[in-house]
């Protein structure tokens, strides 16, 4: 390519952008759309943003009474078989009572009967 | 130093006997200043355009750039001229820009870039016939063509040499290139427009050949 055709393309490509440089720098401004359009966009990003945080108080919200029912329950659950254990514990230790009882009363016997008391063990023991 | 280099300018001019005031040092600096972005305002927005091909973007980063330079008018020394300075903030700020846009990859920032084609319609005036026209607006599309497949400091040392018609040591201090790196950047540009224009020709010949 002879170089004649790149100067002349060179200057064209000049004249073009100084032809456009100069027809944009005169242009009349319009700058009413713009900051229209950027009201709408500040309102919608507030309003996106009000909705962000509303959802995430919330959420956090419903986390800490979910995790605070979850604890009454877990502490109403502990307490039952608490109750649960101490009652059986009692009602263990009302019949050992008797059985101790029934035995002391069975083996405390007047030295008179004696005799027959021993009398009764061995046929039981038969 | 603003205020040294507007009380200089006066004396000089034999008009203040009496010592200079601060509001009226601030005020010539002020005028001169004023002076400088009616002056080079357009060529910056012109490079700007050419770089991003974006006139809104344009717009606001010639902005930036006055704001930037009216705020660093203090600093300037003179070793250069305003224009190479203005260039330079110009250069800054653009390359600020993509490396920000490059990070936020995520944000999807509306870009009012215009393509090739579009760019292409602007021609330069004084074509007669329609096939002048044509061949104009083709080798226009073909050169834009190459300067998007430029890397960021090809396309600014190419515009800056033949759209701004600078010389290499005012694009060397605008880019903080050396000039050697500067004439290397340039011939690579050259050879990749060059190339997009060869291979255009040759379509176009075998083209004609074949009809």
């Amino acid at each position: 390519m002879a170089d004649p055709l790149l100067e002349q393309a060179l200057g064209n490509f000049r004249q073009s952008v100084h032809a456009w440089s100069k027809a944009a720098y005169e242009r009349p401004r319009t700058a009413a759309p713009i900051a229209v359009h950027r009201g709408w966009r500040l309102a919608a990003s507030w309003a996106l943003g009000c909705v962000l945080a509303a959802g995430s108080l919330t959420g956090a919200l419903y986390k800490y009474h979910h995790r605070q029912v979850i604890e009454k329950t877990s502490v109403a659950q502990a307490r039952r078989s608490q109750q649960l254990a101490v009652q059986q514990s009692r009602t263990n230790d009302d019949e050992d009572l008797l059985a101790n009882v029934d035995s002391d009363i069975s083996r405390d016997v007047p030295a008179a009967m004696e005799p027959l008391a021993q009398l009764m063990e061995s046929s039981g023991d038969q | 130093m603003r205020n040294m280099r507007a009380s200089t300018r006066v004396m000089a001019a034999g008009a203040a006997i009496s010592p200079m005031t601060a509001e009226t040092a601030e005020e010539l600096a002020g005028q001169e200043f004023a002076g400088i972005v009616e002056s080079h305002r357009p060529q910056i927005f012109r490079f700007l355009l050419a770089s991003t091909r974006d006139i809104d973007l344009a717009e606001t980063l010639t902005q930036e750039c006055f704001l930037k330079a009216h705020r660093n008018w203090a600093r300037f020394r003179g070793e250069s001229t305003a224009m190479t300075w203005l260039m330079r903030i110009a250069i800054n700020l653009q390359k600020d820009h993509w490396r920000n846009r490059r990070l936020q990859f995520w944000r999807h920032t509306r870009t009012n870039a215009v393509d090739i084609d579009e760019a292409s319609e602007w021609l330069p005036s004084g074509e007669r016939t329609v096939e002048q026209r044509m061949l104009a607006r083709e080798q226009v599309e073909q050169v834009w063509k190459a300067v998007e497949g430029l890397s960021e400091r090809q396309r600014t040392v190419f515009l800056l040499r033949y759209v701004e018609e600078q010389e290499l040591s005012d694009i060397a201090q605008s880019t903080g290139l050396s000039e050697g790196t500067v004439k290397a950047h340039l011939s690579r540009a050259l050879g990749k427009v060059r190339a997009e224009l060869g291979a255009s020709y040759e379509k176009r010949r075998s083209a004609k050949s074949g009809a």
